[in-house]
């Protein structure tokens, strides 16, 4: 148990990619934090350098989501999705489509908000509509934040392989 | 890179084989032969790993020589992992800000409703 706040990103099954972060408040201000357009804005936003010009929610079912984020050096990434199951303050799931996809298909998305002595962990799972959508996701060790550089490829590189006897 | 080039290289990365393959490659430039020794797979079958791996332009062949061996071409494989990182990067500094913007609105509700603080 030595994650801290820290970021666990596991494969729970074939299709899915899970990632799991505690907070340090009630499920109810995680679940709004996730919900409301005005609280998503502060904080949706990634790294330093970036900001999110559209954030728009229609929060039922059926109801669509639109999010725009543009970097530092300009660049636009957007996505939108349909929300599918909304139940406060503990589960909520909406599919997901990038404009410029990088995986086959959409992808269905499945948070889920469990409180814990006023502690919520909250875990997002990642449904693609393949195992080779999923794979192409997750390729090259997603999980240990690898580096761009050419000095760690070795490292980015290694895995398991059919060895002759 | 688009992102079909990105799909490319994502796909051709999916794959242990292919993965130990450029993991090779890093070490030096590797004829097929080369390549295939390490693994229990005949050379057709390493030759269609090699064909997606160049397809995506993650590897490249040596003209001159007879043994035409293959090299890493490492750009493409550095832009995907430099997506990957920046994806990861996304995330965490996200929930950062989420973690201040929490705080923020557990205060805003003690203020409210004060003497009714659960904790």
């Amino acid at each position: 148990m030595n994650q801290g706040r820290g970021l666990t990103l596991t494969t729970p099954t074939e299709r899915e990619i899970a990632m799991t972060r505690v907070f340090d408040a009630p499920r109810r201000l995680v679940f709004d934090a996730m919900t409301r357009p005005e609280l998503v804005k502060r904080w949706l936003l990634g790294p330093p350098g970036w900001s999110m010009p559209v954030c728009e929610i229609d929060l039922r079912v059926g109801g669509t989501y639109r999010y725009v984020w543009r970097g530092a050096d300009g660049t636009e990434m957007g996505m939108r999705g349909v929300y599918r199951e909304i139940a406060p303050p503990e589960r909520l799931v909406a599919t997901e489509s990038f404009d410029e996809s990088w995986y086959p298909g959409k992808a269905q998305v499945t948070t889920a908000l469990v409180e814990r002595d006023g502690r919520t962990t909250v875990t997002i799972t990642v449904l693609y509509e393949s195992r080779e959508a999923r794979d192409t996701a997750l390729a090259s060790n997603m999980e240990k934040g690898v580096a761009a550089s050419y000095d760690r490829l070795e490292e980015i590189l290694a895995a398991p392989v059919p060895r002759k006897p | 890179m688009t992102p079909d080039q990105l799909d490319a290289t994502f796909a051709a990365l999916a794959d242990p084989t292919r993965r130990a393959i450029l993991a090779r490659l890093a070490a030096g430039e590797a004829s097929v032969t080369e390549l295939a020794e390490p693994f229990a797979m005949t050379q057709p079958a390493i030759s269609k790993h090699l064909k997606v791996l160049e397809r995506a332009g993650l590897i490249s062949r040596s003209r001159d020589a007879q043994r035409r061996p293959r090299r890493l071409e490492a750009r493409p494989l550095a832009e995907a992992t430099a997506w990957l990182v920046a994806y990861r990067r996304f995330w965490e500094g996200s929930f950062r800000r989420l973690d201040a913007l929490l705080d923020e609105l557990k205060a805003m509700e003690r203020k409210q409703k004060p003497g009714r603080a659960k904790r």
